[in-house]
């Protein structure tokens, strides 16, 4: 089974009706017929990747409540495949949710080298993008992005549940865009 | 309720005599100030006397007068769940003398002790464990003195190349500005740029 890749840009994934049907009759078809189908590797890993998610549950602050909220039912992280992890070995992606002192900078880092590649980190919260309120404060990280590489800063104080979907929502688009095997 | 608690502060100074200096009920809340080689004595009858009952230690903090020669005020809350009253117990002290701990007789003294050691600097005699709490492993100064600069003296940052997190002289790209939040009527110099001349023309003008 070769590996195609494709230099065109891709048509817009169809909506669910007939000719979504078609196409899945076909490729039903084609499984029964030959036992195999035709894929770009690349893609089926980003679609692998993007769906899900997990992130390390980070929550430092009063961001950690949207965090939560973004989770549970209403807005419910679970249906694009973001469940919260407890350990950073099953995790593919950081939400630092909160201030960042100096004393807990440290176990943050360690945290993050933790976890298995490809890892990312999602900055949630003025304090994590850049101090915040905090930022002349003596015992503040200025902005996580001084310890960690960032993927996606998440701005408000505290963001809403919705805008911290929005920013998984983009960074499932930054990997898509960006996917690689090796990052 | 004020007359109540006048009585009681009248109890307790009449009872500790030369211990409290000063007593008063404002806003409804008793504080007592007292001297500071007293203070286990007093803390003592506070909490044991059949009419204090203080058994509750809610709060140790405190608070930096700079321009002060005793700089730094202790403060204690405490509670009478028996008598349901409330008393705050103050102290004085400065950087190098040392308040005797409390911990002896209230458990809760012991982290707001090392709280106050770690914050103002203050010292507790016979505290069985007076490390920092707050601050970071290896901190230096204590940040609620007034004379600690807001920003502090160090800051960290992840090197690439030592693979850990290093500390680093405080390095800001803009200086910290304080703005004055109060209403234009009240709180602008009624003197603009440029009006000096005016009144430097009146003033010849009287000559």
């Amino acid at each position: 089974m070769g590996v195609t890749t494709s230099t065109q840009t891709e048509p817009a994934p169809l909506p669910p009706g007939e000719e979504q049907d078609l196409i899945l009759r076909q490729v039903t078809g084609e499984l029964q017929d030959k036992g195999f189908v035709i894929a770009s590797v690349d893609k089926l890993v980003n679609w692998a990747r993007t769906g899900s998610l997990w992130p390390m549950t980070f929550g430092l602050a009063c961001c950690a409540i949207e965090m939560m909220h973004a989770y549970v039912s209403r807005y419910d992280l679970d249906r694009f495949g973001v469940v919260p992890r407890p350990s950073p070995r099953q995790s593919d992606v950081i939400i630092v949710a909160g201030t960042l002192t100096n004393k807990m900078a440290p176990a943050f880092r360690k945290v993050y080298d933790q976890m298995a590649e490809p890892r990312y980190v999602i900055s949630m919260g003025s304090c994590a993008n850049g101090g915040g309120y905090y930022h002349y404060s003596y015992s503040v990280v200025r902005g996580c992005d001084r310890v960690v590489p960032v993927d996606v800063y998440v701005p408000g104080c505290p963001p809403t549940a919705e805008a911290l979907v929005y920013g998984v929502l983009q960074l499932q688009k930054k990997i898509k865009r960006t996917g690689t095997l090796f990052r | 309720m004020d007359q109540a608690l006048k009585e009681l502060g009248g109890y307790i100074r009449d009872t500790l005599g030369s211990s409290v200096e000063d007593m008063g009920v404002r806003l409804g809340e008793l504080t007592i100030t007292i001297r500071r080689d007293d203070l286990l004595k007093v803390m003592k009858f506070l909490k044991d006397d059949a009419n204090c009952q203080f058994l509750t230690l809610l709060d140790v903090c405190g608070v930096d007068y700079p321009d002060d020669d005793e700089r730094f005020e202790i403060v204690y809350h405490m509670l009478s769940m028996t008598h349901n009253n409330r008393i705050r117990v103050k102290l004085r002290t400065d950087e190098d003398t040392p308040v005797d701990s409390v911990t002896g007789l209230f458990n809760a003294a012991n982290w707001w002790e090392r709280e106050v050691w770690d914050m103002f600097g203050v010292a507790f005699n016979d505290h069985p464990d007076l490390r920092r709490i707050l601050t970071d492993y290896g901190f230096e100064g204590h940040p609620l003195r007034k004379d600690f600069p807001l920003t502090g003296y160090i800051e960290v940052r992840y090197d690439d190349e030592q693979k850990r997190i290093v500390y680093e002289p405080v390095k800001l790209t803009q200086e910290f500005r304080t703005f004055d939040f109060l209403s234009p009527w009240e709180g602008v110099q009624r003197m603009l740029p440029g009006d000096e001349k005016a009144e430097d023309a009146t003033e010849e003008e009287a000559k």
